[in-house]
């Protein structure tokens, strides 16, 4: 049974309809938080972030307080907002920014105090156009409301919040070539180092780049206290985090759950959340944390949904996606299409990952559609192990960034997993499933 | 002579006016180059060269990058299926198929009657309503071949209007004003902050200081 006791953090207003309007927003205790964080001094603010030990909800799970501390001190400095929100099957960030724009906005206005940063912007993807619109107009209600421009409610704190369009490219999720769409061009991931923009950022002065659902988190650990947050969870994974399940599944939806205290068996199967498969199906694998992640099988179904517990059997919580693949699925199609995902999205800069990821999508195309070979499956082995060599978890690293790194995951799980559907790929002349 | 008609122009340089340097207008002018005249054409990235400081160029090798600048003309709406994992095991692959029967048109390409682009697309980030569509960037939340009819049937007599702009139209919430503190003064407020936080870290531990 799913333990489902735990208070919502970021999606409290998700059965209201107007929960996108500053007058629910404000109705449902919006702003309180920003009021009681300008009463305090920013260390204080950031104290709290440090101390409910909030760790980064984008995918690499660095703990929030510690990107903070490592700002650069510095006259100018900047706030980004990752929301390009672009791992296949993840669409958390989708509901926070069309559904709850003002505890978005709300979060952000937090964290610039805490971090008195100069200005502040929020990167979403372009193909959110009605999240885009939403943003846009909580932006212009808090100016209203007072809640952002000069003096916010009568303090010493000024601040501008800019809503940046992005423009359909996977990689710009990954902080570095965020920063570059944010200067005007191509997603290129820089070079590291420096690793961290928040010694060298945006026209390289030091930025903090966080995740919508880590700012979304903001107002209620500050009216709670970093403490409260700390007691949702175990260990290192704290406080409440949303889940994308999709794939087959009766229920597929955003889930707000307790970190560590559910299994993915309780968010596949229960009722009240994924419901289970349809009649008669049962599970073949599931992809825990984004495609980027190796695959599960069913015999690990009560692995708890947190960050080290799952990093400890090779693989990653990641974005905070869960794919459920069926026993009627094809691995082989599915490993295609994750395969021509990265090697459309490769922005082309790195030789392993640019030629690597092409080879890999067109010996899978060929596997799937008849024309394969019994040593395309080491050929794949091979190809993978060039892009990230020894093929461990985490991956060791060729690539400038880590989208190279990730294309090895789910051909390695599937190969490793379902080899006889390969084989049977091959021995039939394509897909027996067609 | 600004390619821009009047209004657009304007939006244009207030968009400029909102960041630290102008090259970082790239993005957002481009997706109004496309609001104007649907897709990117060579006068709107000359036009944006300009705005950003740059060359036509520059603006192309920019443009070309990103999926949704289309530097060719297009239908009047841009319908996306996505076949992404998610949408692959709810049937994306046949809904794509049978979009590219009922509109006349295969994956990337535009219908005689210049109505639709089709396009194959990436997760669209919806994959609770598996498969994705999207027209010009609007979820229309069809998963199947009878409602995918519908929506066409809807789109064509303009049921779907208040929902659907036309191409290029990103975001219809404009901003309200430019930036609203000028840089001299924040730069003020925080260097008074970052002293009365020194002083306060001092009065703390003054043998450290």
């Amino acid at each position: 049974m799913a333990t489902l006791d735990a208070p919502l953090i970021v999606s409290a207003r998700r059965d209201l309809a107007d929960s996108f309007s500053l007058s629910r927003y404000l109705d449902t205790g919006g702003y309180v938080a920003l009021r009681k964080a300008l009463a305090m001094y920013p260390e204080a603010v950031a104290g709290e972030v440090d101390a409910a030990s909030l760790l980064g909800r984008g995918g690499a799970g660095f703990p929030a307080g510690r990107k903070w501390s490592m700002l650069r001190r510095s006259a100018i400095s900047y706030l980004v907002v990752n929301g390009d929100e672009s791992e296949p099957a993840t669409f958390k960030d989708h509901y926070l920014v069309e559904r709850d724009p003002h505890q978005l906005v709300e979060g952000v206005i937090i964290a610039a105090y805490a971090l008195q940063v100069t200005q502040a912007f929020i990167f979403l993807r372009g193909e959110f156009a009605l999240g885009l619109e939403r943003v846009q107009q909580a932006v212009n209600d808090a100016y209203a409301h007072g809640a952002l421009g000069t003096k916010i409610f009568g303090s010493n704190f000024s601040l501008d919040v800019v809503v940046h369009p992005g423009a359909g490219a996977y990689i710009c999720g990954e902080e570095t070539a965020l920063l570059e769409a944010l200067e005007g061009k191509r997603g290129f991931p820089r070079i590291k180092p420096p690793f961290f923009p928040a010694v060298t950022g945006l026209y390289g002065e030091p930025t903090v780049v966080n995740n919508v659902e880590t700012m979304s988190n903001l107002p209620w650990i500050i009216n709670h206290g970093g403490a409260a947050f700390a007691a949702l969870g175990v260990g290192r994974s704290t406080g409440t985090r949303l889940f994308a399940l999709a794939g087959n599944v009766k229920n597929p939806g955003v889930y707000e759950l307790e970190m560590v205290k559910n299994t993915f068996r309780d968010i596949i199967f229960d009722p009240a959340l994924g419901g289970g498969l349809d009649q008669g199906r049962s599970l073949k694998a599931f992809i825990p944390g984004g495609v980027s992640a190796p695959w599960f099988g069913p015999d690990l179904l009560d692995t708890p949904l947190g960050q080290d517990e799952v990093g400890a059997l090779g693989s990653m919580l990641g974005s905070g996606s869960i794919v459920v693949l069926d026993d009627a699925s094809c691995v082989v199609r599915a490993t295609w299409r994750i395969a021509k995902f990265f090697s459309r999205e490769s922005c082309g800069q790195c030789t392993p990952c640019r030629e690597g990821s092409g080879w890999i999508e067109r010996v899978m195309y060929r596997l799937e559609h008849g024309g394969g070979r019994l040593a395309d499956l080491d050929l794949l082995l091979d190809l993978c192990d060039n892009i990230a060599p020894g093929l461990t978890w985490p991956p060791q690293q060729t690539t400038i960034c880590v989208l190279g790194p990730s294309i090895p995951s789910s051909v390695h799980s599937a190969l490793s997993m379902f080899r006889d559907d390969f084989v049977a790929h091959v021995v039939h002349g394509g897909c027996p499933h067609v | 002579m600004s390619h821009f008609r009047a209004e657009l122009r304007q939006r244009a340089d207030d968009i400029v006016a909102l960041y630290p340097r102008a090259r970082s207008a790239m993005l957002p002018l481009l997706h109004l180059a496309q609001e104007q005249d649907g897709y990117v054409c060579d006068e709107g990235i000359a036009e944006v060269a300009t705005l950003t400081g740059t060359t036509p160029a520059d603006v192309r090798g920019t443009a070309a990058f990103y999926d949704m600048f289309h530097l060719k003309p297009v239908g009047r709406y841009v319908v996306g299926v996505c076949t992404n994992i998610a949408c692959l095991l709810a049937g994306g692959e046949e809904l794509l198929e049978h979009a590219a029967t009922k509109l006349g048109c295969v994956a990337g390409e535009t219908s005689e009657d210049g109505w639709f682009t089709l396009e194959e697309t990436e997760c669209l980030a919806d994959c609770n309503f598996a498969p994705c569509v999207q027209v010009n960037h609007r979820y229309v939340r069809t998963t199947t071949s009878e409602t995918f009819d519908t929506m066409v049937q809807d789109l064509r007599e303009g049921r779907l209007d208040h929902e659907v702009p036309a191409h290029g139209t990103l975001v219809r919430v404009k901003r309200q004003g430019g930036l609203r503190v000028n840089r001299e003064d924040i730069a003020a407020e925080r260097a008074l902050a970052s002293a009365e936080r020194t002083a306060r870290a001092q009065a703390a531990s003054p043998e450290s200081a």
